[in-house]
């Protein structure tokens, strides 16, 4: 026996340690054994090896192992008393843990009795340990602990829970108000830590809300003059960046103290400066323009030097320069032209960022070519899809503002297609088809373009990944189809859509693909019949026959049934066509009308009607009452048989103009229909007014049909040609307008410079606006975005507290049910407070008895109090024991039993007498501990217990075996029937003033400790919570399992404490004094 | 600051700590990212990446990267400094760092980080603090120890 404990043991010390791991690793050798011998190690039940397994599997960890099976173990090493086992579990948990992980719940009471641990550096560790897995339940139960870290006496501490308390704020946002005022009286902490621990987090939370954190401005104006912490200045001065413009005052304050930092700090400290510029850039730079123009010389000079990252920060504080004023960095676009060109990725995408706000009319396509250029020498796809969005940002901006020549920029768009595998496909469609649709004038360019990238679709269609380039057909496709008027050689595309390879398409496209070949079927059709080609016309309709069937045959659900839909049309429009019927106007009117863009927003915008409430109840909602068999009323019943009806597609004009009629009757009525603006293809539509929207046709100087695919660089010739042409023109006018051109250029000189004002769009175009409904609402709360973790913490700080504004007090699930202990809970609610109780369970005292130094029972009493019906004068409670063997000799046939008394039993299984002990369900080898669980009945709790308990068990060793015995007591104190229960302040003086209660009080003389720690022993040991604080005195509640109301009033004199109690029972009441006097006497 | 990263030139990791706690696929798939895209850039460009909506901040050591990944608003130049003053503490600590003091003793690295910065967030900004607080942590875990003699760790005793 002896020897395989010696064994063990040795074995033990000789196991691999984490640096033989380490070194095992380096040397590849075989990962799996090291694997399957932490495994083995974690099943060991000392500790040490435990911790030196969870350090091995927190390396592994590193080198990509999962290790979140091992959760629970980290948590044991995490509940190590010894501090070099909870650091390493601490670590681990830090490494591993995240909201995911369903064993964190497990490490709340741990954290918290770590958190008051009188070792510093254990509540340091479970700090930061905590920082990086809290989660918002861990941020909810243990936010008024870490609050009351806050003032704790060393500033190690302070430092700690003041960083901690950002991330509770984020997870659980309700603890912010309660909170920030001790957050603010840690600005001014005696300790610089600290004080700048206070400093990062609320600059940090002003960052996000800053309009909140207006009223801090003195203080932290007061820091910045007197704080010499260069860090902590940085923090303030970004902190002013952001306040500055809600509160324009603030920037004429700060431009003394911040001139006296610059001649301070100057040139020593580089990077100090430069977040100077940055700061005073971002808000108050407005009031000083001569600081302006200063910053944006110094930022040139940044960015010429030679080290990167000066260019790169240069560039950045220059692009925040740009958003207020554009005007001052335009100069230097040569300076940024030239870091397009740079080796590093970085300055290259800063630069490009940069030019997003630096084009005008006038050198858009200038910047747009050298953009391209660089788009065909970038290598890595990464860099040339973000130069491809910049160019449509560019381009795109402000409602193609600085367009003047859309044909130049659809042939921009088509050179685009031919990147390879971009993954903005679908940018590019989507801007093709906005410009088509919203610019009239360019929609017969756009379509002959269009028709030419359908023709030369296998260039294109290898690339079917998603949002490959492949997307641009799917708009190709529709704009040829809609607008098919403006189409030359309709037959040719019609061919080209029609080919075998398009089914290698992705489904979403051949699905435009087979709705868009009817719409140039149509045309195609109606051009004949006029044309008088009966022949050509019954040709094209068999040649849509035959090829068809391909898309019928799709596995895409959509491309199917759209195919096999039309397929059915067409074969009835060859019928009439044999009987020579005419049908193309029929045809075409399937497609009649114009569609309209629509803004984005559009529907969100539409408002409800005066008088419309949309949580009203159309009809009353069917009373429970109603019988279930009564027959329903058929009111739908005639409609339902009209849909039943097969549908023919032989609709006649009249039938189909009745109906349109009809519908636009409704449509009307109907408030929520989004009204079309009158367009010229509107056949209906008679409303005057269409004409006056100027479409004027394109006088095209190139030719339509370029061979292979377009140059845009042709456009920028014509363009500077034309612009040449116009000046001349606006030069022999200008001798004669000398006068009027002066005084136009006045008014105009704040907007654009003489120069861009003179270029004049190509062609008179006329952009259409997206459409938004009538009388929509103007809202800005678009443009926040609902998933922002920082939203929820835009609270206003100076509201005065509200009683209900309090961080729960160690909450148990029940909490909220034992607030109202006395009212009646309705039968549903009783079944989830059972539940809620079930839960509870609480850590109450440790006690243990040592016999011989053989053995040690450790006795950790768990409580577990359930209430069901009118149980109120009777709880169980439950007792774990832990059971070590400290002896070398192995344990078996334990058996635990207890005498009895009056009041307080232990629970037996049914049949067994009071004599009879309870065995306990496992043995014992040397050195190992487990865990058994008694439950006791309860009558009275108003006093404290002593229960007198033996157990039995048999001692094997080498010798033979023996019967020992060991006795013991078990210890019930008042306090331990207590649970930590919240109470408001108002609850509170309600049950103060029923005056139920009865009355005593006792007076400890010689406390030496703190008020706040006093506090905290009282809450710890004797399970109360503090309901209100008021400088040395402070009002405190708890409740037992029976109902005991029991409330405190502590008051702290010089060198004494006195409570005064009230309590429903007196007994109850003068032995938790008793107890409490016992606990501070010793402090 | 939501990460900090340390990794060789080959491209091995040898420490992270993540103060957003986040699935752990993702935080794999990130660092390998990161890393690729890291070592790919040249010795002459600047300490700055753009990656997705955070900025890396990274600066190499000898052979081992350093690398923090930062939200757009911070500042750029104070993290190259703290990742400076990191370097520092490892310094003074292990007495000239270097690679291996560094994956034989990394949980110590761990601690040094941790005392350093906490949740993100700068927690002090003295070397001297950080390093008396590191010391005494570790002198409490000799005493732990200590009287542990091998009798006793044996169960003999």
């Amino acid at each position: 026996m002896a020897l395989k404990m010696v064994k063990g043991s040795i074995d033990r010390m000789f196991d691999k340690n984490l640096q033989d791991l380490v070194r095992g690793i380096r040397n590849h050798k075989e990962d799996e054994v090291s694997d399957r011998r932490i495994k083995q190690e974690l099943k060991q039940d000392n500790i040490a090896v435990k911790a030196n397994a969870v350090c091995k599997l927190t390396y592994l960890q590193m080198l990509g192992y999962d290790i979140s099976w091992a959760a629970f173990n980290i948590i044991e090493v995490m509940s190590a008393s010894k501090f070099t086992f909870k650091r390493i579990g601490y670590l681990a948990a830090s490494q591993c843990f995240h909201e995911g992980t369903d064993v964190i719940m497990l490490t709340t009471n741990q954290i918290r009795k770590d958190l008051s641990s009188p070792n510093q550096y254990d509540t340091g560790v479970a700090l930061t340990g905590l920082s990086c897995f809290v989660t918002p339940d861990l941020a909810r139960d243990l936010a008024n602990d870490i609050m009351t870290l806050m003032s704790h006496t060393k500033p190690y501490i302070r430092k700690k829970a003041v960083l901690i308390m950002y991330k509770v704020f984020l997870k659980y946002p309700e603890s912010l108000r309660p909170a920030f005022p001790r957050l603010k009286e840690k600005l001014e902490d005696p300790d610089p830590g600290v004080q700048s621990a206070a400093v990062n987090v609320i600059c940090e939370l002003a960052r996000r809300n800053p309009k909140n954190y207006l009223s801090l401005a003195p203080l932290f104006f007061k820091l910045m003059t007197s704080s010499t912490n260069n860090w902590v200045l940085i923090k303030i001065i970004k902190l002013f960046g952001a306040l500055t413009p809600l509160e324009p005052r603030l920037g004429k304050k700060l431009i003394e103290p911040l001139t006296n930092l610059i001649h301070r700090y100057g040139g020593r400290c580089c990077f100090f400066h430069s977040r100077l510029v940055k700061c005073l850039l971002g808000g108050s730079l407005s009031l000083f323009p001569d600081a302006r123009c200063l910053c944006v010389q110094k930022l040139r000079i940044l960015i010429e030097d030679s080290d990167q990252n000066l260019k790169y920060l240069g560039l950045l504080a220059m692009s925040k320069i740009l958003k207020t004023h554009p005007k001052s960095v335009q100069s230097h676009k040569d300076l940024i032209l030239q870091c397009l060109d740079d080796k590093d990725e970085s300055i290259r995408l800063r630069a490009l960022d940069l030019l997003y706000g630096m084009v005008s009319k006038k050198n858009l396509m200038e910047i747009v070519k050298k953009l391209m250029i660089h788009v065909d020498k970038a290598e890595g796809t990464t860099y040339r899809d973000e130069l491809l969005t910049k160019i449509i940002d560019i381009c795109s901006q402000s409602n193609y503002q600085y367009i003047t020549n859309f044909e130049w920029y659809i042939s921009i768009l088509v050179e685009l297609t031919r990147l390879e595998g971009t993954r903005h496909g679908h940018l590019i469609a989507a801007q093709m088809l906005d410009v088509a649709i919203r610019v009239k004038a360019i929609r017969k360019f756009a379509v002959s373009q269009m028709a030419m990238l359908l023709d030369n679709a296998h260039l294109i269609a290898s690339n079917t990944q998603r949002n490959g380039i492949c997307e641009v057909l799917y708009a190709a496709a529709w704009i040829c189809g809609e607008f098919s008027e403006h189409l030359e050689e309709a037959n040719q595309t019609l061919e080209a859509m029609l080919r075998p390879k398009v089914t290698t398409l992705p489904g979403h496209i051949q699905a435009v693909y087979v709705q868009n070949m009817v719409k140039l079927y149509a045309s195609i059709l109606q051009q004949k019949e006029q044309a008088g080609e009966k022949e050509a016309a019954q040709e094209i309709t068999q040649l849509m026959i035959e090829r068809l069937p391909q898309f019928v045959q799709s596995a895409d659900l959509e491309v199917q049934e759209r195919a096999s839909c039309i397929l059915q049309l067409i074969k009835y429009i060859q019928k009439l066509q044999v009987k020579e019927v005419p049908v193309a106007e029929e045809v075409i009117a399937l497609f009649a009308g114009e569609l309209n863009p629509v803004a984005p927003k559009a529907q969100k915008k539409v408002p409800v009607p005066e008088g419309l409430d949309l949580d009203a109840w159309i009809n009353e909602p069917p009373s429970d009452s109603e019988s279930e068999d009564e027959k329903p009323k058929t009111i739908f019943h005639d409609e339902e048989q009209r849909h039943s009806k097969p549908r023919h597609p032989e609709m006649d004009e009249e039938e189909l103009a009745r109906r349109r009629e009809a519908r636009k009757q409704e449509q009307a009525n109907n408030p929520f229909y989004i009204k079309s603006s009158p367009s010229p293809q509107k056949r209906y539509q008679d409303t005057p007014g269409v004409e006056h929207i100027p479409v004027v046709q394109i006088d095209l100087s190139v030719p339509l049909k370029v061979p292979g695919m377009p140059m845009s660089d042709q456009y920028v010739k014509l363009e500077e040609e034309r612009r040449h042409k116009q000046k001349l023109e606006k030069d022999k006018k200008k001798k004669k307008q000398k006068k009027e051109k002066r005084g136009k250029h006045h008014r105009h000189n704040s907007l654009h410079t003489e120069s861009e004002e003179d270029i004049a769009p190509a062609h008179h175009v006329d952009i259409i606006t997206e459409e938004m409904p009538e009388n929509a609402l103007p809202s800005d709360e678009d443009d926040k975005d609902p998933n922002d973790p920082y939203k929820a913490l835009d609270i206003d700080l100076d509201k005065p507290l509200a009683d209900s504004e309090k961080l729960p007090v160690q909450r148990h699930r029940n909490a909220e049910a034992l607030k109202t202990p006395d009212s009646e809970a309705p039968p549903v609610e009783k079944k989830t407070l059972m539940v809620h109780i079930f839960c509870c369970v609480l850590c109450l005292l440790v006690r243990s008895q040592s016999y011989n130094g053989d053995f040690c029972l450790l006795s950790e009493f768990r409580r577990k109090t359930w209430i069901s019906g009118n149980l109120q004068n009777d709880s169980q409670v439950t007792v774990s024991v832990i059971f070590e063997n400290k002896s070398t000799s192995f344990l078996k046939s334990m058996e635990l039993n207890v005498l009895d008394s009056l009041n307080t039993k232990m629970l037996r299984p049914e049949g067994s007498s009071v004599h009879d002990g309870i065995p306990v369900p496992f043995q014992l080898p040397p050195g190992i501990s487990n865990e058994a669980q008694f439950v006791f009945t309860l009558q009275s709790i108003v006093m404290a217990q002593k229960l007198k308990g033996t157990l039995s068990f048999i001692v094997k060793n080498d010798e033979g075996s023996t019967h020992e015995k060991l006795d013991f007591k078990l210890h019930f104190s008042c306090a331990s029937y207590l649970i930590t229960t919240p109470c408001y302040s108002d609850a509170f003086a309600k049950l103060l003033e029923s005056g139920d209660l009865h009355m005593s009080s006792i007076k400890v003389d010689g406390i030496s400790i703190s008020f706040q720690h006093l506090l905290a022993k009282i809450c710890f040991h004797h399970h109360f919570s503090v309901v209100e604080r008021v400088d040395s005195c402070a009002s405190m509640y708890s409740r037992s399992i029976q109902g005991h109301h029991v409330c405190l009033l502590v008051k702290k004199g010089e060198n004494s404490v006195s409570i005064d109690g009230k309590c429903s029972d007196p007994t109850l009441l003068s032995n938790l004094l008793d107890e409490m006097k016992e606990t501070l006497s010793k402090c | 600051m939501r990460f900090v990263l340390l990794f060789s030139r080959q491209g091995k990791l040898r420490l992270q700590q993540w103060y957003r706690a986040g699935a752990e696929r993702d935080k794999r798939k990130a660092a390998r990212e990161l890393m690729q895209a890291v070592l790919a850039r040249k010795p002459k460009m600047c300490s700055f990446l753009e990656w997705g909506e955070l900025k890396v901040v990274y600066k190499r050591y000898a052979s081992l990267y350093f690398c923090c990944a930062i939200e757009g608003a911070d500042n750029e130049l104070l993290t190259l400094e703290l990742i400076h003053r990191y370097v520092e503490l490892l310094d003074k600590y292990f007495g000239s760092v270097c690679e291996l003091d560094i994956i034989f003793n990394f949980e110590k690295a761990y601690f040094i980080l941790d005392e350093f910065v906490m949740g993100g967030e700068i927690q002090d900004t003295s070397k001297k603090s950080v390093l008396k607080a590191i010391e005494q942590a570790d002198l409490l875990q000799e005493e732990d120890e200590s009287p542990r003699s091998v009798l006793e760790e044996m169960g003999l005793a």
